[in-house]
């Protein structure tokens, strides 16, 4: 389980990085994911570009109605509170949930969100949140729709993100969070999200899909076989329930 | 003796070392010129390899260059046993994922792994074996056989005339496990041309064991090969294996005399290719009366070994245990038990913790809380009723253990009292009326530990245990070395066998040095397994310390000119006049003019071996019990109640006894809900990393409370019983029995372990059908 060889750059300045990385390059952040990708030689990229110390990518700005974290924030960042929450505590209830201690020390929000695993808990709490996602193409893309299919998102090649928009959550507006999973940390089976305006359906093999009510999971998620469908379900149940408890 | 000695709750001497990361693993050695080797694996589960081609320049190894290299064997002499020979590396066939084809030596890994990723490998593929049910009576898997049975066990007793009102027949399921140390394998060797011998470092628990299966392997005098087993970081049975890569790296590291070589077996060999263990299939029947009381037990079972014999205990360990301890602690006045041992297209199965306990534990156990719900009993009347009493102690059960000790009853009457079993019905009651599903589950079973000659020499494996040996030195500065053959890696030896000496010497525990791991410097023993060590090991060192106070007290009295003088409190004393240990140490060493001629002629240094008074084994026994949460819309099962009654007999350490228990348990836990090594029909293992492979994690384990009675072994030195296995047996049968009676008034059963979410809805799904659990 060792990589094949690579050519490792790291990245000075945003620029530095998007002429890095050309074909067969890839970004690498805080590396959970690709780091277990790379030792079992299921990514054999030809240079790695280290982009974790570009500035900008680092720390966070908040305005009256948003707040925005670099795309190197660290989960553990987010849970201790060592960046502003805007949502009444529900991204630091998330990151602490996120596979154990080591990983969130190491791994980011941006990471999470690029890598698009349907199970990794980020993609489907910014959808429900309405978040916004910010590129190193300058674009800016809804949380919501970005993840387009499994580890496929709606990046061009040689784009980064560079920073995640999250629009406050009224004062003392509830949430709701429900993660089937077989043990704490692990990847989940199913995710329910529950804000006050929305239900989101996570976990589900493709992208996290916003609902209007719970009966909608079987339309909305044909793909879905029947035990996976009932799974959210009673994932989204449960973050109803917890919302409104 | 105070303080210190047997009894004593000392924190472990080895944790300061470990806590601080300064412990030396076998990775952790480096040496000059230190070359990697890689190894390339089969990837189907049965095939003949038609060719293996190697890039240009690389240095790749096949069988055929390794003349002179015998097979690995480990046959039994029990009647019908089927010999398997398992090649370093595959000769011609391969009969599993991950067995070893080719040995690739490069500056890296990472470039070993590349030459492993340039190899053009011929394999022409074979129909596999891979369920022991299905594939008993074949294809079989080895040439010349005629099936795939590798042992077939009888414990005949004519059943055929018991009427019995009530007949519980179940149809049961363990999981193939892996199991999963903190340390995979791995060994560092190179020829020493000075000595003209093979020095290997290697993760063993049994570095003497290993030593005589190379040299044999390796067709070299066991003067030609040192072992050394440093720090262990968790063994369970898996470092008690001869493994195919020792015997082809030993013969490489010969071949290139000079260059050490270095293999780390990582995450993804190890579990899909190795370490696998306790895949059991049960059809179970319990005859019994209105009450309980047991009348007959009749059972079938099948375990799946996989493709070979593993060195030494071989592939008739499993099965051959499940007939002679399937009846646990009860008095079973009637007893029929078949078993199969079955050849596969998997990794060998390997003795885990437990070994076969685990399984007929859950396999009895389980069953016996079904004959409870048929005959509306109480389990735990049920189990009362068919438990030998104190005075039935020592008791020779319907296999003729003998179980040397205890107060069975007494050990569950207290669980279910510190699990507030009076209150609980109407607790269960409340719950189900909020929508809860709660349950409480028993599991009582005895642990067989430190068994000898009479009992091993039965099987016709390649090592049978005898005495017991240890070599005890006092050094001039009074210091104690103690050279023992056994191996502690978590077993905390360090510090049990320093008090252990320190109760007859009397010398400081921070004074005892021991000395372990190394057969250059060690004597003779079959090492580390089967919860040997606290009684063998244990007994040893009190036999050598005890026969240095023989030669002390001469001494001391001769000193003292006092021959009426006494060995008490680490000294030999005359009244007020004494003389310590450190001080007859000094002058026997330094100031032997002191001394008579006779005193000098014996050193102090001996070596004594130890054997129990009868070497059928100390049975400590156990009662686990378990209050459990079913969700019944996911199947999540939530442990919200742990409680263990254990005796083992005079404990040498509580703490360490404790951490035993402690381990053992967190693993049963895994047993009972997640671990799980499944394989498709092609023979290819599912799981390959740990997101796949599920081990509890230390929020999946709740605090564990251990209620200690402590019955002595009549048998052992201090009265010390082992039990290092223990923890891990309950569990499953414990867990399970409280899923079960979470569900039973649905009509509701589990029958198959892992206990996984899926399984349990499947389970909710199907009332009235105790069958088969859904596949997970």
């Amino acid at each position: 389980m060792k990589p094949v060889a690579f050519e490792h750059a790291t990245a000075a300045t945003l620029d530095e990085a998007r002429a890095l990385l050309t074909t067969g390059a890839k970004p690498m952040a805080g590396g959970q994911s690709l780091g277990p990708m790379l030792n079992l030689r299921l990514v054999r990229p030809e240079r790695l570009v280290d982009i974790k110390r570009v500035p900008g990518l680092r720390g966070f700005t908040e305005t009256e109605t948003h707040l925005t974290l670099g795309a190197a924030t660290t989960h553990a960042e987010i849970e201790d509170g060592r960046v502003p929450d805007v949502t009444n505590g529900l991204m630091r209830h998330v990151a602490g949930g996120i596979a154990y201690r080591a990983v969130r020390n190491r791994g980011t929000l941006g990471g999470s969100l690029a890598h698009a695993d349907p199970a990794a808990d980020w993609p489907s709490v910014m959808a429900a949140l309405g978040a916004t996602i910010l590129t190193s193409g300058g674009r800016r893309l809804p949380a919501d729709g970005f993840l387009r299919a499994p580890f496929t998102t709606a990046l061009e090649p040689g784009e980064i993100i560079t920073a995640v928009e999250i629009p406050r959550q009224p004062p003392g507006a509830r949430w709701g969070y429900c993660k089937i999973n077989r043990k704490i940390g692990e990847f989940a089976k199913a995710i329910g999200i529950a804000t006050p305006t929305r239900l989101l359906a996570g976990a589900v093999e493709g992208p996290p899909t916003l609902l209007d009510r719970v009966e909608d999971i079987p339309a909305r998620l044909p793909w879905l076989d029947p035990a996976a469908q009932r799974l959210a379900a009673i994932a989204v149940t449960r973050a109803q329930a917890m919302r409104d408890s | 003796m105070g303080k210190q000695g047997v009894g004593a709750p000392l924190p472990r001497r080895e944790d300061d070392r470990f806590l601080r990361g300064r412990g030396r693993y076998v990775a952790d050695i480096a040496m000059a010129g230190m070359r990697e080797v890689a190894f390339l694996r089969s990837p189907v589960a049965h095939g003949i390899v038609r060719g293996v081609r190697a890039p240009q320049g690389s240095m790749v190894f096949t069988m055929a260059d390794l003349d002179g290299v015998a097979p690995i064997r480990a046959p039994s002499a029990l009647p019908g046993f089927r010999r398997t020979d398992q090649w370093p590396l595959a000769n011609g066939r391969v009969r599993q994922v991950g067995e070893p084809i080719a040995m690739v030596v490069a500056a890296t890994r990472a470039e070993a792994e590349d030459i492993l990723d340039a190899i053009t490998l011929d394999i022409e593929e074979l129909p596999p074996a891979t369920d022991m049910l299905a594939h008993r009576a074949g294809p079989p898997i080895h040439e010349g056989w005629p099936d795939n049975v590798v042992l077939h066990s009888l414990v005949e007793d004519d059943i055929s005339g018991v009427q019995a009102p009530i007949v519980v027949r179940r149809r049961l399921r363990t999981a193939r496990q892996h199991m999963a140390p903190l340390e995979g394998r791995g060994v560092v060797a190179r020829w020493d041309t000075r000595l003209s011998q093979l020095e290997m470092h290697t993760s063993s628990q049994m570095v003497h064991v290993t030593k005589t299966g190379l040299a044999e392997c390796l067709g070299l005098p066991e003067s030609s090969v040192r072992i050394i087993s440093p720090d262990v970081g968790g063994g369970f049975g898996y470092k008690g294996i001869l493994l195919q890569e020792e015997v082809a790296i030993g013969w490489l590291a010969r071949r290139l005399e000079g260059t050490p070589l270095r293999w780390i077996e990582d995450r993804r060999e190890g579990l899909a290719g190795q370490a696998n263990c306790r895949e059991h299939h049960y059809d179970i029947t319990v005859h019994a009366d209105h009450d309980g009381t047991i009348l007959a037990l009749d059972c079938e079972a099948h375990v799946d070994v996989g493709a070979y014999s593993a060195y030494p205990f071989s592939a008739c360990l499993e099965g051959a245990q499940i007939g002679s301890i399937l009846p646990g602690p009860y008095v079973v006045p009637r007893y029929r038990c078949r078993t199969w041992s079955v050849a596969t297209n998997k990794p060998p199965i390997l003795p885990y913790r437990g070994v076969a306990r685990t399984g007929v534990c859950y396999a009895l156990e389980t069953t016996l809380d079904a004959v409870a719900r048929a005959g509306g009993l109480d389990p735990i009347a049920v189990r009362l009723r068919n438990l030998p009493g104190p005075a039935d102690m020592p008791y020779t059960n319907v296999t003729k253990k003998i179980f040397d000790s205890g107060d069975y009853p007494e050990a569950l009457r207290r669980a279910a009292e510190a699990m507030d079993r009076e209150g609980f019905a109407q607790r269960q009651r409340e719950a189900r009326d909020n929508g809860r599903l709660i349950g409480q589950g028993f599991a009582i079973f005895c642990e067989q530990g430190a068994h000898g000659t009479s009992v091993y020499h039965g099987w016709g494996i390649p090592f049978v245990p005898g005495a017991e040996p240890c070599q005890a030195r006092l050094t001039p500065d009074g210091g104690l070395e103690l050279r023992v053959g056994v191996h502690s890696h978590g077993q905390g030896m360090e510090t049990t066998l320093a008090q252990v000496a320190h109760e007859i010497l009397g010398v400081p525990v921070e004074r005892v040095w021991l000395i372990h791991g190394d057969t250059a410097l060690t004597p003779y023993s079959t090492g580390t397994w089967g919860s040997r060590c606290a009684v063998m090991a244990g007994g040893a060192v009190a036999e050598a310390c005890t026969e240095l106070r023989e030669r002390l007290l001469p001494i001391g009295r001769h000193l003292l000119q006092a021959p009426e003088a006494v060995f008490e409190d680490g000294a030999v004393r005359a009244g007020a006049a004494s003389v310590s240990v450190a001080e007859m140490a000094r002058v026997f060493h330094r100031a032997p003019q002191n001394l008579t001629e006779a005193m000098q002629a014996r050193g102090l240094e001996c070596t004594a071996g130890h054997k129990t008074m009868r070497d059928t084994g100390t049975f400590s026994y156990a009662a686990h019990a378990v209050e459990v949460e079913v969700d019944p819309a996911t199947g999540h099962v939530d442990l919200l109640r742990y409680v263990i009654v254990e005796d083992g007999g005079v404990l040498l350490n509580p703490l360490v006894a404790d951490g035993q228990v402690l381990g053992g348990t967190a693993q049963g836990i895994g047993t009972a809900l997640f671990e799980e090594m499944p394989y498709d029909a092609a023979g290819q293992p599912l799981a390959s990393t740990f997101a796949d492979y599920m081990l509890p994690g230390a929020s999946d384990v709740p605090d564990i409370e251990i209620l200690h009675m402590e019955t002595p072994s009549p048998i052992s030195r201090f009265g010390q019983k082992g039990i290092g296995e223990s923890g891990a047996i309950g569990p499953p049968a414990a867990i399970v029995n409280a899923i079960n009676d979470a569900i039973a008034h649905l009509g509701r059963e589990v029958t198959d372990i892992p206990a996984t979410p899926e399984r349990v809805l499947a389970a909710l799904a199907h009332p009235g059908r105790p069958g088969r659990g859904g596949a997970a």
